[in-house]
């Protein structure tokens, strides 16, 4: 068969279809294409940043956008679009990396769950309901209390909590997948099991995976916002939204900006996440009824 | 029925157990030890704890007489307040925190009810719409930004509202149970219009309808009871995000709250008030979860049975 012909056999698959469905949605549309320039924009700051991210100007203080400044500077002196734009590179990065670690562990955790069966799968589904019942917001703040405000904890505790709902998912769809007659198919042909589960099973649950990522992406930003806000995440020098908008919360008297542009940022930027999130559930997975 | 609460019952005990412990080790793995720089601790606290963790004695012993005054609902001396207990410091903060947290359960349990079902009874009219961008708005402002937003058009610039306190000036619980509440709204908003979506295209509101019965006691009798089970799902998380929320809100509108006595607690190393507040949150999130299902068991007929026989 030539390579047209396969093109064209592959016309109606289930992505093909799925993305001119997405396409269709004009939100998840803007939302992704948001989404992209902000990643963008994170990753290019070092260099498009128009000010040092250290750079101060005491004898200016706090100023209103203007011309030299687009979004006015804080009580230091310092470019808020500086600052804006560094502290959302380490939101971003929160929110890939904290839900890149709950994928991870998630996927696997609810595979073997649900492929081993069984009893297997029990005590391992007995855990995870475990820790879904303990409260963990409050036992990440402790984490921080104890030891110290630091990135990569931070990543990993969050990444931690948000793997369960990740899991459940997945463990799901491959009860009802390994039943199918293609695994079975795959079983006859003598494939080992961890082929089975890397090629046949992990790539069809890609859909719920999909679209559940990208609403964990935003749940994780605005903890990370949360605990930064309480001035229990990330630390000054270092510099986040959540920060940045407790900052502006402290001085929104006089200079509202301060609050103001860091809050726009930080909820585009939901908007975003959640708007392409719910056009992938309604283009991947239709059976999922919009709640 | 009775059943199936003791079940769930006894599933919650090791959850408990867990969360104990972990705490309790958790704390005792600080740097340096929690309890052993001298300086920061006011010789009476030091000989407080020193007494009332032993630490002179085995983990193991400390460990388990921890537990067993916990069980007694003693939860040992602040390490930064001399002559304070945890306890107290915990009935100061809670009335507060509850009457806020009530608050803000019933507005977005009203507020989010009302959305979501005039928001499903036209679904994809400008009655659907207008409600559901509203939900996405609240979902998109988180309490931290929404708070100081209201605070700085309603009590800075419009002057309306009082901008900080509890109780004090008349007005001034408003802004703070409407923050803490936004959020729930939105979600309740969602799951209700969900839930009421699939109940009326059911074929026994057909029926209802079908015998004459007028429109809303069909959407409000027939329909909402159905129609809430995702909520009252819902309402067991909800309780731990509502206590999560109260950090936030009491920390911006300055309420002297258990979320804000926890705030500090945290900035100040109160490792005792910490260990004490978390356990003591973790026991009401569980029991709130704990009911919560029970209810969501009652609501749902279908559950019911299913449990019945699950059980015999």
């Amino acid at each position: 068969m030539s390579d047209e012909a396969l093109q064209a056999e592959r016309g109606v698959s289930l992505w093909r279809d799925a993305w001119l469905r997405l396409r269709r949605n004009r939100l998840a549309v803007a939302g992704g294409v948001t989404l992209i320039l902000l990643c963008v924009l994170a990753l290019l700051t070092p260099w498009i940043a128009p000010y040092d991210y250290r750079a101060q100007d005491l004898a200016l203080g706090a100023s209103p956008p203007s011309a030299a400044h687009w979004l006015g500077t804080d009580t230091l002196g310092r470019d808020l679009l500086t600052h804006v734009l560094w502290g959302g590179r380490i939101s971003l990065a929160v929110g890939f990396v904290a839900t890149g670690v709950a994928l991870l562990i998630g996927v696997l955790y609810g595979t073997i769950a649900g492929y081993a069966g069984g009893r297997v799968d029990a005590v391992m589904m007995r855990l995870v309901d475990i820790l879904y019942a303990l409260p963990f917001m409050i036992f990440i703040i402790l984490l921080m209390v104890i030891f110290g405000r630091n990135l990569v904890l931070l990543f990993l505790a969050i990444g931690a909590v948000e793997w369960l709902t990740m899991a459940r998912i997945v463990r799901g769809q491959v009860q009802t997948l390994k039943q199918q007659e293609f695994i079975e198919a795959a079983v006859s042909l003598g494939l080992s099991r961890w082929t089975i589960i890397r090629r046949h099973l992990i790539p069809n649950t890609l859909g719920p995976v999909i679209v559940y990522t990208t609403l964990t992406i935003p749940s994780v930003m605005l903890l990370e916002a949360f605990l930064s806000f309480l001035g229990l995440g990330i630390q000054p020098p270092a510099s986040s939204w959540g920060l940045l908008i407790s900052y502006g919360a402290e001085t929104m008297e006089e200079y509202p900006w301060l609050l103001i542009f860091p809050g726009v940022a930080l909820s585009i930027t939901l908007f975003s996440l959640n708007f392409l999130g719910d056009g992938l559930r309604d283009a991947l997975d239709p059976r999922i009824a919009k709640d | 029925m009775p059943r199936f609460i003791l079940h769930r019952l006894l599933q919650a005990l090791p959850v408990l157990l867990v969360v104990v412990t972990a705490t309790f080790f958790l704390v005792r793995l600080a740097p340096g030890g929690p309890f052993s720089d001298e300086k920061a601790v006011p010789a009476e606290v030091q000989r407080a704890l020193e007494a009332r963790y032993r630490l002179d004695q085995p983990l193991a012993s400390q460990y388990l007489s921890y537990l067993g005054d916990l069980v007694r609902g003693d939860f040992g001396p602040s390490f930064r307040y001399p002559g304070r207990s945890v306890d107290e410091m915990i009935f100061a903060g809670l009335p507060t925190t509850a009457e806020l947290g009530l608050y803000a359960l019933l507005i977005s349990l009203v507020l989010g009810t009302a959305a979501g079902v005039v928001a499903a009874l036209r679904p994809n009219s400008a009655q659907d719409y207008l409600p559901m961008s509203a939900a996405m708005i609240g979902i998109c402002l988180p309490s931290f930004l929404l708070g100081p937003l209201l605070i700085l058009v309603f009590g800075i610039w419009l002057d309306w509202m009082p901008v900080s306190g509890w109780g004090n000036v008349p007005g001034d619980k408003i802004l703070p149970a409407l923050t803490l509440a936004s959020g729930y709204t939105a979600y309740v908003a969602r799951l209700s219009r969900g839930g009421m979506l699939e109940v009326l295209s059911q074929d026994y509101i057909r029926t209802a309808r079908a015998k004459g019965l007028p429109e809303w006691i069909v959407v409000l009798k027939h329909g909402l009871r159905g129609g809430l089970i995702p909520v009252v799902a819902f309402a067991g998380p909800a309780f731990a995000g509502l206590l999560s929320g109260s950090f936030v809100v009491e920390t911006i509108f300055q309420i002297p709250g258990l979320g804000r006595f926890y705030v500090q607690a945290a900035f100040n190393r109160d490792y005792t008030m910490i260990m004490g507040t978390t356990i003591f949150f973790a026991v009401l999130i569980v029991a709130f979860n704990l009911l919560a299902d029970i209810a969501a068991v009652w609501l749902n007929p279908r559950l019911r049975h299913q449990y019945r026989k699950r059980a015999s």
